[in-house]
């Protein structure tokens, strides 16, 4: 078992050999380090081959930002293949039509969709070639396929067995079944186990290479300078200084910025500061945040374009209304791998070493400025240092691509950390009005949500906003609102103050399910109920948020006193087709500080595969948005943005991190997402702890101490 | 010229003496498990070892390396308590996207060659200048404290 990546130049170039003709001739086993040759092994579909020593190699099409994937694909493959686990090892695939992720339709990994996209495919993958080396040994025991049975990487019938290794050749002239037969869940024997990441040993010894470990003979590395407020373009430059710097080879202007290509980053970075640039801002010069927040809380104070329209809030006719705003800033990715790209852009065709999250695209884009067809584009999917939704974005690849055909050398553009802050995908800035009626009993009767935002769909440059006129992204998380309230109404107004915006761990929910969660609390409030208690009686419809409402609320002990000095807030929500619940324990000190000291999460992703895998991504996801809520803020002034680092951008740490416990609600539903779904409901189980504790309702992330200081 | 011993081996090396030891290291002896973060000392992607002292390479120009020996993840195998730390972090199954991962175990190593039995206290201090955005700050305790162990310090 280990995860394989091609890790030196010399590989590099055999695997490219290969990859145009799209028959993958020689791979490297990792344990023996021998290679297999193409006419002794079987290789049914895109996504493995079985050598024949018996080795499974699984193919993945997704990319591997922490989540798993290189884990949960060979287990989906390995399960129905019934594979020998400790003989299974996987491979990241190249950019091909057969990879594409069958929930997006290119080849990308995004929106927690791997598991659910791949539940079925690569289990028939595993089946068929099951099935092909039963039929194998059946016709050469001359007895009937379903006489024989497989265990562990071998064929069984009787007293007889052959090993999958023994069989390839015959397998592989055996045609592929239309329809194999799946295992039923009760029959799964590693679907549901924790088995150990194939990715980590790469991961412990400094071996697992990332896009900004790649080194290519005559490479230059390049640092972008890329104008400070976006819109802006340079009107003119003087490079004298930085082509005085050691190690700087050449200077050139992109369409993005003018860049500094040397001999090592710190010869380009250093060439790139020297460079004295006269930038012309544009249309952005005035920029603020406080513009920004003045023209979203303004837009929702008119009618906006329909989300969604339960029975009649005009008409409905509370006995007690809340009126309140809630916002949130723009935020950056802040993945540890700052973006970079390698390109080599060679006469008739070009090669790509990213850790890119959308390879398929990447290919095309790549291809169009290259001047070549997508085919002649190879892409090396590398390990990707963290992706967030940052690394779905092209701006990286195309910049690299532009400088090699500029320069006619291999070059790998390095972002950094301040490029990468200042690189404009944002999640975007968001400000939602609501208002919320309560009937004399204090039930709730109506709530309307104004929601003002940028559009992430316009910006991906493969979407737009449908005739509805409503960015699904903007209002997820409150249009999908599960309380069962009579007169409900969502609107959506699209505002862009001109900052370019993107995909960020949970997108939409990231921030409207604090807005929608942290109302629903004030209306338990308003209505003198417990929030635990208020939310559960709206979820009677709603079997799935109410299970893990009442898991979380039941493992936290909910209802009975927290320890001394710390106070409880709770919060639900599906996404990605997952359900999450999290109380979090929270203490805030005289001088406001707010401490997470626990968070106990209950999920609902229906089957699993790897539940170990779940855990630490609900965990993942809840630092993300801890950091977030605590710390996470883009900001604009004289249209340049104020964060630069992690100083001025501040992350959580290791001494401010809470005991998290992740609990699975067993399941037979088809499974959720992962990677995502942990995120939503932290920040408002963090902000109803504060109301617990301090009477304060927080409605601006991130967390303000000043607010919550005791006088 | 600057002399310098990395991972056991002695080098001689035509470069600036300002340009930091992370990039040397990276790009002139292609040693590429230090990993580029923050290029301010913020972060910790960047730690190795100068005659067993955890710095932030980042931010250290390769003269202060002169003379001295350099350890980075690719050889903490071969020191008694790297060995341990990295079979902790094995058997915790702690990395994510792994990115950070060699920067925690050089600090790791650092933290449990001087104190083999480290408090939460401890832990926190010596581990906070390394960010994991992956979040696997839990997992990283686990593992120094089975490390600790491995090590034969006490259970705190």
């Amino acid at each position: 078992m280990s995860a394989q990546f091609r890790s030196s130049r010399r590989s590099f170039l055999k695997a490219s050999a290969v990859s145009g003709g799209g028959l993958v001739i020689g791979f490297v086993l990792p344990a023996a380090g021998r290679v297999a040759e193409a006419a002794t092994q079987f290789k049914p579909n895109a996504f493995l081959r079985v050598a024949s020593n018996g080795h499974v190699t699984v193919v993945c099409g997704f990319s591997e930002m922490g989540q798993g994937v290189l884990t949960a694909i060979p287990m989906l493959v390995a399960e129905e293949l019934d594979a020998d686990w400790k003989k299974v090892s996987v491979e990241q695939a190249p950019a091909a039509k057969a990879y594409a992720n069958p929930l997006l339709g290119i080849q990308a990994t995004g929106g927690s969709t791997t598991v659910r996209a791949s539940w079925e495919p690569m289990r028939k993958a595993g089946a068929a070639a099951r099935e092909m080396l039963v039929a194998a040994a059946a016709a050469a025991w001359r007895v009937k396929p379903q006489d024989c049975r497989t265990h562990k990487g071998y064929v069984i019938h009787g007293r007889r067995r052959a090993s999958y290794g023994v069989l390839v050749t015959r397998a592989a002239k055996l045609p592929l079944p239309a329809n194999p037969r799946l295992k039923e869940p009760k029959d799964f024997r590693l679907l549901g186990q924790d088995l150990k990441r194939l990715d980590t040993p790469p991961k412990v010894d400094g071996s697992a290479k990332f896009g900004i470990d790649v080194s290519l003979r005559g490479m230059l590395t390049a640092v972008l300078s890329r104008p400070p407020v976006p819109g802006g373009k340079a009107l003119s430059f003087d490079a004298s200084k930085a082509r005085a710097v050691r190690g700087v080879v050449q200077v050139a202007q992109t369409p993005h910025g003018v860049a500094v290509l040397a001999q090592g980053y710190w010869a380009a970075k250093k060439g790139r500061d020297a460079l004295e640039i006269k930038w012309d801002d544009g249309p952005n010069a005035e920029l603020s945040s406080d513009v920004v927040s003045r023209t979203l809380t303004d837009a929702t104070t008119q009618e906006g374009k329909v989300a969604r329209d339960d029975g009649d809030f005009a008409a409905a006719k509370p006995a007690r209304t809340l009126d309140v705003i809630y916002e949130a800033p723009y935020l950056a990715h802040a993945c540890m791998e700052p973006m970079n790209c390698t390109a080599w852009v060679k006469p008739g065709s070009v090669e790509i070493w990213a850790g890119t999250q959308a390879p398929g695209p990447t290919q095309a884009i790549v291809a169009n400025i290259a001047g070549v067809a997508p085919e002649k584009v190879t892409v090396h999917t590398m390990y990707l240092g963290g992706g967030f939704g940052r690394r779905f974005a092209p701006d990286f690849t195309i910049d690299a691509t532009i400088l090699s055909k500029l320069s006619g050398k291999p070059v790998k553009l390095i972002y950094a950390r301040e490029d990468d802050m200042r690189a404009y995908y944002y999640r975007p800035a968001s400000v939602t009005r609501f208002t919320a009626g309560l009937d004399a009993a204090g039930n709730p009767l109506s709530f309307r949500a104004r929601v003002a935002s940028p559009s992430i769909m316009e910006a991906s440059g493969s979407m737009k906003i449908p005739p509805s006129g409503v960015d699904k992204f903007a209002v997820e998380g409150i249009a999908d609102l599960p309380y069962d309230i009579p007169n409900l109404r969502v609107e959506y107004s699209r505002q862009e103050p001109g900052v370019q915006v993107w995909f960020w761990r949970s997108v939409g929910h990231s921030q409207n399910t604090f807005f929608s969660e942290s109302l629903i609390d004030e209306m338990a409030h308003a209505a003198g109920k417990d929030p635990f208690e208020f939310r559960r009686a709206l979820l009677a419809k709603q079997p799935r948020h109410k299970g893990v409402l009442e898991l979380a609320a039941a493992r936290a002990g909910w209802g009975t006193p927290p320890p001394a000095g710390l106070h409880r807030g709770i919060a639900v929500a599906e996404s990605f087709g997952s359900y999450v619940a999290e109380v979090a324990e929270i203490s805030v000190g005289k001088d406001g500080q707010v401490r997470v000291h626990r968070v106990v999460a209950a999920v609902d992703c229906g089957m699993t595969v790897n539940p170990e895998i779940i855990r630490r991504q609900i965990e993942s996801a809840i630092v993300f948005g801890l950091s977030a809520a605590l710390y996470g803020r883009i900001s604009f002034k004289d249209g340049k943005v104020e964060q630069g680092n992690f100083d001025s951008y501040p992350v959580l740490r290791i001494d401010e991190m809470p005991k998290v416990e992740v609990y699975i609600v067993p399941s037979a539903e088809m499974p959720g997402g992962i990677g995502e779904p942990g995120l939503p409901a932290l920040a408002p189980a963090v902000t109803g702890a504060i109301f617990a504790a301090t009477g304060k309702r927080i409605r601006t992330l991130p967390i303000d101490p000043d607010l919550l200081k005791k006088a | 010229m600057i002399s310098l011993t990395v991972n056991g081996k002695k080098k001689r090396l035509d470069v600036d003496p300002d340009t930091p030891l992370l990039w040397v290291l990276r790009d002139t002896l292609g040693i590429t498990g230090p990993k580029f973060g923050c290029g301010v000392q913020l972060c910790g992607a960047c730690t190795v070892h100068i005659d067993g002292k955890p710095v932030r390479a980042c931010g250290t120009p390769v003269s202060e390396a002169a003379g001295k020996h350099v350890l980075t993840v690719e050889a903490l195998r071969f020191t008694h308590v790297g060995r341990r730390v990295k079979k902790a972090w094995l058997e915790n199954d702690v990395p994510q996207c792994g990115y950070c991962q060699s920067g925690q175990m050089m600090s790791a190593t650092a933290l449990l060659t001087q104190n083999r039995s480290p408090s939460d206290d401890e832990i926190d201090a010596a581990m906070s200048g390394n960010i994991c955005r992956c979040g696997t700050y839990n997992q990283i305790r686990a593992a120094i404290k089975d490390a600790s162990v491995l090590l034969g310090g006490r259970r705190r």
